[in-house]
């Protein structure tokens, strides 16, 4: 049977929510919509108005609620529409989600789960496309995972509903109708383990979300010049699986960060400085990165000129100080 | 002007025309109409608020003091807001819970938390200082408003766990132009929470006068807009207090869904030790509060009504007395730091990074510590 991400998400919740009744699920139409996305479907019929409901139109309720009902005893799994509109979540996101365990050492722990379809390339118009996961990662407390494909979106959400510490869990919007044939409920490693998309000798693409296709393509395409690129997919930028990056780069010495996010003040340039700092000594050519331009993500005609593309990446390989390709001689 | 009307209340969600007052400046009782409808508190009740406001007192003088041994980073004084601080308090059971702010010290102190552990944030030991699972209070909150939300969250999930209990959630007048007060209210009314706000309206965000932050006729009004039965009170009168907010947690408790109440009262001190309030108020504004001061004024009436004997108010002095006493020396060590302390509570378990910078910042201690002996 054929699977689309949102049907993995919907199972997840679903999944999570027969597992533990503490679990609930609220946000704006989720309820008999089933979410704008249909991540939500049918959930308030199963579980009844109680587990799955709509709230009043205001994020930072939303999120605050949350946090209440997390405090006694319940694990929120809360959808924000789009990445755009969790913005007036942002101040409960800084100030108490990703705080309220340290600040009172332990006594008070938020397992609950932030939820936001993010990311361009689905043609959406203004306040639809934003690619807001640095925001997240740059707040200690917060967990920021991301899946890239159809089993990894069922098994992240699962683990990240499971987690004890709030998870912002990021959605790339222009995977919610990739498909898959392998059969739910999978489970991965938890939270904190990349994953190997793609084994390769010749270079390091590092991606995560929806760049991970793109990386994946890229690194097809390159096999034309004779290059073996291996892909990895973060899967979480929070805790960031370090450790897997840096195996991978000491062997291909090459490393190309790809995301679509802005590329100033980016994961992608954490992700490079920490290359750098980590593989100095076996790399051949400077890291770089394939990140989304510093501009307001434009209007659905410009989108394709803002997205990282496989020829961008490809032009940015030609980069990597090679003195000859290897196995030019395909 | 047609009341809304709403057979939760006889007033529908409208508010007392003006604020709900038992005791006269003088700490006499006033005329019916004053009372709005409620009842006078039993005479214990208010001997034991007068005792814990006598404490509360004694407790921010202390606190204060401590600002300029350097003992606190700060202090935001409740100095002239005890009655609502104390009421707002006396009025829980153990089980339910309390959403402070930064200003509300003296209600910790009053809910039975160690002041050492309540001056926690203050001092600059750690964020919160206290237990707030064990005290059923949570963690003071700096940024405005933002404890609101949760306050309702909390009550509307206990409700779902078949739990009595009610939170009760602080803010100030500034605190009620914050767009989380107003989620907070819209969320309450609409999953019928049982919370009640009590806005503490000392006519002051640091400089910025209550004109600045409202045109409504009063902020007890804003409740009306979400379908929450409003009040207001006179916020130095520890009676009409009493009998305000402990007719509004029955009420809240019985089901009938969540209450404002805004209490009038005054910051008698400035905002912090470190702001000069000079600049934006006059000394007489203060000096008419003085004599509107509420330990005066429920002493007063306490002795007239023979309900409190010299006897009691050596009680309350000696018990503020040993306070005091019990704190100071415990606040004159100096808190121990511990440089791993800052890594273990970000996450259940340290990522990989922070235990890498841990150990750095573990590391230079350890030398700096080396260097010392
Ligand atoms: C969101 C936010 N903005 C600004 C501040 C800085 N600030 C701290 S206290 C304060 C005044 C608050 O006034 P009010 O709500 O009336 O409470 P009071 O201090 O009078 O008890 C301000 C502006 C803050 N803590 N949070
Ligand atoms: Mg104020």
């Amino acid at each position: 049977m054929t699977t689309t991400m949102v049907q993995a998400l919907n199972t997840a919740l679903r999944d999570a929510m027969r597992a533990d009744e503490s679990v609930v699920v609220f946000g704006e139409d989720v309820g008999v919509l089933g979410g704008v996305f249909r991540v939500t479907d049918s959930l308030a019929d199963e579980f009844g108005a109680d587990r799955c409901f709509d709230t009043p139109l205001a994020e930072s309720g939303i999120t605050g609620f949350a946090i209440g009902m997390a405090m006694r005893g319940f694990r929120p799994v809360i959808e924000m529409q789009f990445d755009s509109f969790a913005y007036p979540a942002f101040e409960q996101v800084a100030s108490h989600v990703a705080k309220l365990r340290n600040r009172t050492r332990g006594a008070l722990e938020l397992p609950m789960v932030i939820r936001i379809p993010y990311g361009g390339g689905i043609g959406g118009v203004e306040h639809h496309s934003d690619s807001s996961e640095s925001h997240y990662a740059h707040l200690p407390g917060l967990k920021v995972v991301t899946p890239a494909t159809v089993e990894d979106a069922y098994s992240l959400l699962r683990s990240s509903i499971d987690d004890p510490d709030p998870v912002v869990f990021m959605e790339p919007k222009k995977l919610y109708w990739s498909k898959s044939d392998t059969a739910l409920p999978v489970r991965a490693p938890g939270l904190g383990a990349a994953r190997i998309a793609r084994p390769g000798g010749d270079v390091t693409f590092v991606a995560y979300g929806p760049s991970v296709p793109v990386a994946l393509d890229a690194a097809e395409a390159a096999t034309e010049q004779g290059l073996d690129i291996e892909v990895i997919d973060l899967r979480s930028l929070v805790p960031l699986d370090d450790a897997a990056i840096e195996a991978s780069v000491n062997r291909t010495g090459r490393c190309v960060v790809i995301s679509e996010a802005h590329s100033f003040a980016g994961i992608a340039a954490e992700l490079v400085a920490r290359v750098q700092q980590r593989c100095f000594y076996s790399l051949q050519a400077p890291v770089l990165r394939v990140a989304g331009l510093d501009i307001p993500y434009p209007p659905p005609l410009y989108e394709h000129l803002y997205l990282p593309s496989v020829d961008r990446v490809l032009d940015v390989v030609d980069q990597l100080e090679w003195d000859e390709l290897p196995n030019r001689a395909v | 002007m047609v009341a809304p009307t709403d057979e939760r209340g006889p007033r529908g969600l409208l508010p007392s025309v003006s604020p709900v007052r038992f005791l006269t400046v003088d700490g006499e009782l006033t005329e019916l109409d004053e009372h709005g409808g409620y009842q006078l508190p039993p005479a214990e009740r208010l001997a034991t608020v007068y005792h814990q406001m006598v404490v509360g007192r004694h407790f921010d003088t202390e606190a204060t003091n401590l600002t300029k041994l350097g003992r606190l980073a700060v202090y935001p004084s409740s100095r002239g807001q005890e009655a609502c601080q104390v009421a707002g308090v006396a009025v829980l059971g153990a089980q339910d819970w309390l959403f402070p702010t930064y200003r509300d010290t003296v209600a910790l102190v009053t809910r039975g938390i160690d002041p050492v552990e309540a001056l926690g944030l203050l001092r600059g030991d750690w964020h919160c200082g206290y237990d707030p699972v064990a005290t059923r209070t949570a963690p003071q909150c700096t940024p405005l408003g933002t404890h609101l939300p949760h306050a309702v969250g909390l009550a509307y999930a206990a409700r779902r766990r078949g739990e009595d209990l009610v939170a009760m959630a602080f803010v100030g007048d500034g605190g009620t132009s914050e767009g989380d007060f107003h989620e907070a209210l819209n969320f309450a009314a609409v999953f019928d929470a049982p919370v009640v706000f009590l806005v503490q309206n000392n006519r002051y965000a640091i400089s910025v006068p209550l004109s600045r932050q409202s045109a409504a006729p009063s902020l007890a009004h804003k409740g009306i807009g979400y379908g929450i039965r409003s009040e207001q009170v006179d916020g130095n009168d520890a009676v009409a207090l009493m009998a305000v907010l402990s007719a509004a947690v029955e009420s809240v408790r019985s089901g009938a869904g969540p209450m404002l109440v805004e209490a009038h009262t005054y910051r008698m001190e400035a905002h912090t030790n470190a702001d000069p309030v000079d600049r934006y108020r006059d000394a007489s504004e203060v000096a008419e509060w003085v004599e509107r001061d509420p330990l005066r004024r429920l002493e007063r009436y306490l002795r007239a009504a023979g309900e409190l004997s010299d006897a009691d108010v050596q009680a309350a002095e000696h018990a503020a007395e040993e306070l005091v006493t019990w704190m100071r020396p415990r606040m004159n060590v100096d808190p121990v730091v511990d440089p791993a302390a800052m890594f273990e509570h970000v996450y259940a378990e340290p990522t990989a990074q922070l235990i890498d910078q841990r150990d750095m910042v573990v590391a230079e201690a350890d030398l700096l510590a080396g260097e010392d002996r």
